[in-house]
């Protein structure tokens, strides 16, 4: 199936508007007031991205207190947080736990939360990695041991997106089945959150570790290939996010080629200069045909949607890097300063290309599936 | 050609069939049915009436092809060596032609009868192609010319040559070029192969001693070189950089897979396995995203919002080309040593047989792809400047005469 790849009026008017918004409510300022504190986002902006905005639910059925919308409209939402380097729990309940419900559990449960998170006053997050081989299903050793009516789980999650602040942990645990969902309460006995020391600022993550946390199943049988769709679709949305900060590190440096004058001329007219801008537009463009292939083709139900996210992760996370190293290099001495906003795309693009797998491991599932 | 004709493609598609009934391409030659074709409008139909055309659109071309087809198992297409004549050749005699010219020119073009060949190229001009030496200098009614073109794509074949020449040293490089139509069997012109890597020669040399050409055979004004020149390339319609296979996983990319599901096994290390592995994803990656962004490209068209997405292809295909085919080369591991073509010198392409010996072949050919139809830092300075708008470079040849002009 050709895909379309074309955006409508709507499509543009939204990313207008979500960009205005971003400008006034996530500028550099709010950014290094947010990267500090340990919750790492403003509840005041959350409730007016959800209420006003309608983000939180926006890929949630209207049946469900959500926009209903599709992927084209997440990609141009991400490709905006991505360039304005929003600090939110958007990847992770919005996105991540939003599909993880949807996908994997009953519709009990889909009715009890998702309407919450639409509305942005319950935050949900997906434990699924483990410290060993945390992004491969097929590494999750955690066990969930039926008691009574419920379970409980023991074991640690780590790299938990928002973790040590969600109100609601959906957990990936294994049965006799295989992969299941569980429910559990942010504030539950035996639960111990803590926020990791991280390399990027602007992304909470957190550890958790288990003593017997009292759980609910809210999936039937084995989820292994849903979470694999979830995972993907997670991943897609990101790529979209990493084509959206590796478009302004291209802008950002463009821009500084243009008006640094060094030896009396503008730096951008050195090929040395000019020619790293050029691959940086060919490397940008290539991107945004990687996560617009992944997320039209999740919006179109095209077969090869696993792929299309696999190769979209891998080329946008490498992508990104690469503008963000690019953008520090051709700002110079003033580029490795803390003042200057490119170190902060610079962690971002990293972290992003490290969560949920970097280029070589999605590379590898890539070849998989298409018998390489 | 502003005000298109008014006709239906039902009339068109009669006015074919009118043709079909006086000269089949089953029963006739390919000359003698495009020389029919052309008498009929039916030759390039945007081309004005007498002059082998309808004054229709463009776009109705594809009606006379289709129509042929439908009624005929033979198609008498594009003769492969005219593709210069046709391509840039008849719209430049169009435009700048007297009218005796066209008469004379166009219908041989398209028949097939005579090929055409672009001189502008030389050993000194290759991006900076209006820095030009060849000379050519008035004497009487005729020009005499001295010099010598590269990489003439079937200049051995030809009867006429668009060559670009200098007439006025003392003038800034683009201001003293005039534009001639050369006779290439007129005396002192020599056409000779070009050899390259592969051992083949898809290209010539040619060298002018003397050569004379009478001055009607001047297009455009004296000095007007570079402008008419610049007519001709933007009818030149290369298939560079045309953004790769239409399909996902197609094109070369396809022969690189086949290479690398039938290597021996056991003949890679466990290492080299995962390595080659890697870099053979990452070839198929690129190569999709060729596609996709191509895609993009005519998706932005259609909606009338063209982006930078439709002017990195050039740049990203050539690269991407020739580390496809390293990749091939390393996949084959020892069997790349091997080159069973062989270089014997010789005109026109190799036979290549199986899947090793094209990749071999394409290795070597796929250098050329980011020096011809512009290099890649000529496309990565046309990217920084015309599409992220950085300053150019200070040019020290600006306003200054073509002799002072340091050469090497």
């Amino acid at each position: 199936m050709a895909l379309d790849y074309s955006f409508t009026e709507e499509h543009d008017e939204l990313r207008a508007t979500v960009r205005s918004f971003l400008e006034e409510k996530s500028d550099e300022n709010a950014v290094r007031e947010h990267m500090a504190s340990e919750r790492g986002f403003d509840d005041a902006v959350w409730s007016q991205l959800a209420e006003q905005m309608g983000l939180a639910g926006l890929i949630i059925p209207e049946e469900h207190g959500g926009a209903g919308m599709g992927y084209v409209e997440l990609l141009v939402v991400m490709e905006e947080m991505g360039r304005a380097l929003l600090c939110a729990p958007f990847l992770g309940t919005a996105v991540f736990a939003a599909n993880a419900l949807l996908a994997c559990a009953a519709e009990r449960t889909q009715k009890e939360l998702l309407a919450s998170i639409a509305a942005g006053s319950t935050i949900a997050s997906v434990a699924h990695a483990e410290p060993n081989r945390p992004w491969d299903l097929g590494g999750i050793q955690m066990r969930a041991e039926s008691e009574g009516g419920g379970h409980r789980l023991t074991g640690t999650k780590s790299f938990v997106l928002d973790g040590h602040t969600a109100d609601v942990l959906l957990v990936v645990a294994r049965t006799d089945e295989g992969l299941g969902l569980f429910r559990v309460d942010g504030e539950s006995a035996g639960l111990t959150r803590t926020a990791l020391p991280e390399l990027d600022l602007t992304r909470k993550l957190a550890r958790l570790d288990f003593d017997g946390v009292a759980a609910s199943a809210i999936s039937e049988g084995d989820q292994t290939a849903n979470l694999e769709k979830v995972v993907a679709l997670t991943v897609a949305a990101l790529a979209a996010e990493q084509v959206g900060g590796a478009q302004i590190c291209l802008e950002m440096a463009t821009e500084y080629a243009k008006t640094r004058l060094q030896f009396g001329r503008p730096i951008g007219s050195y090929q040395g200069i000019k020619h790293k801008c050029a691959d940086m537009l060919v490397s940008v463009e290539f991107a945004k045909s990687a996560a617009y292939n992944a997320c039209f083709a999740v919006a179109e139900e095209a077969e090869d949607f696993l792929e299309t996210a696999a190769l979209a992760k891998a080329f946008c996370s490498e992508s990104y890097f690469h503008a963000a190293a690019d953008n520090i290099q051709i700002h110079g001495g003033m580029g490795f300063t803390w003042e200057h906003p490119a170190h902060l795309y610079f962690k971002r693009a990293k972290a992003s290309e490290l969560l949920f797998g970097d280029g070589a491991h999605h590379r590898e599932a890539l070849a998989a599936r298409i018998g390489l | 050609m502003s005000d298109h004709v008014q006709m239906s493609e039902e009339e068109l598609r009669e006015r074919t069939r009118a043709l079909l009934d006086q000269v089949h391409p089953e029963e006739t030659d390919s000359v003698t049915f495009r020389r029919a074709q052309y008498e009929h409008g039916l030759a390039w139909v945007h081309f004005p009436e007498g002059h082998g055309g309808l004054g229709l659109s463009p776009k109705m071309n594809v009606v006379v092809v289709d129509e042929i087809s439908k009624h005929s198992k033979v198609v008498h297409h594009d003769p492969p060596a005219s593709i210069i004549g046709i391509g840039m050749g008849a719209p430049v005699v169009l435009t700048y032609g007297t009218e005796e010219m066209k008469r004379d020119l166009l219908p041989r073009i398209f028949s097939g009868e005579d090929v055409w060949c672009q001189m502008f190229s030389e050993p000194g001009a290759g991006s900076d192609v209006a820095g030009l030496a060849t000379r050519a200098v008035r004497d009487g009614d005729e020009w005499v010319v001295n010099g010598q073109k590269v990489w003439t794509t079937v200049a051995h074949l030809s009867k006429w040559g668009m060559l670009l020449a200098r007439t006025d040293p003392d003038l800034p490089k683009h201001d003293g070029l005039s534009y001639f139509l050369c006779d290439m069997h007129a005396p002192g012109v020599e056409v000779r192969p070009l050899y390259q890597i592969t051992g083949e020669a898809e290209f010539n040399e040619v060298f002018f001693t003397d050569v004379r050409i009478p001055h009607e055979h001047m297009l455009g004004k004296e000095g007007q070189g570079w402008q008419v020149g610049i007519t001709t390339l933007m009818n030149e319609r290369v298939a560079i950089g045309g953004g790769g296979s239409k399909k996902k996983g197609g094109g070369a990319v396809a022969q690189l897979v086949k290479l690398w599901q039938e290597r021996p096994e056991g003949a890679l290390s466990p290492a080299q396995e995962a390595i080659l592995r890697d870099r053979v994803t990452q070839c198929w990656i690129e190569s999709e995203l060729l596609r996709v962004t191509s895609q993009r490209a005519r998706a932005a068209q259609k909606a009338g919002n063209p982006g930078p997405e439709g002017s990195v292809s050039k740049l990203a295909q050539a690269e991407i080309n020739k580390r496809l085919w390293e990749t091939a080369i390393d996949v084959m591991g020892p069997t790349g040593l091997s080159f069973e073509a062989g270089y014997e010198l010789r005109q026109g392409f190799n036979a290549t047989n199986t899947a090793e010996e094209l990749a071999k072949y394409q290795f070597l050919r796929s250098r050329a792809n980011s020096i011809e139809g512009g290099t890649s830092e000529i496309m990565r300075n046309i990217l920084g400047e015309r599409v992220l708008g950085l300053p150019g470079e200070p040019r020290v040849d600006k306003g200054v005469p073509w002799k002072d002009v340091p050469r090497s």
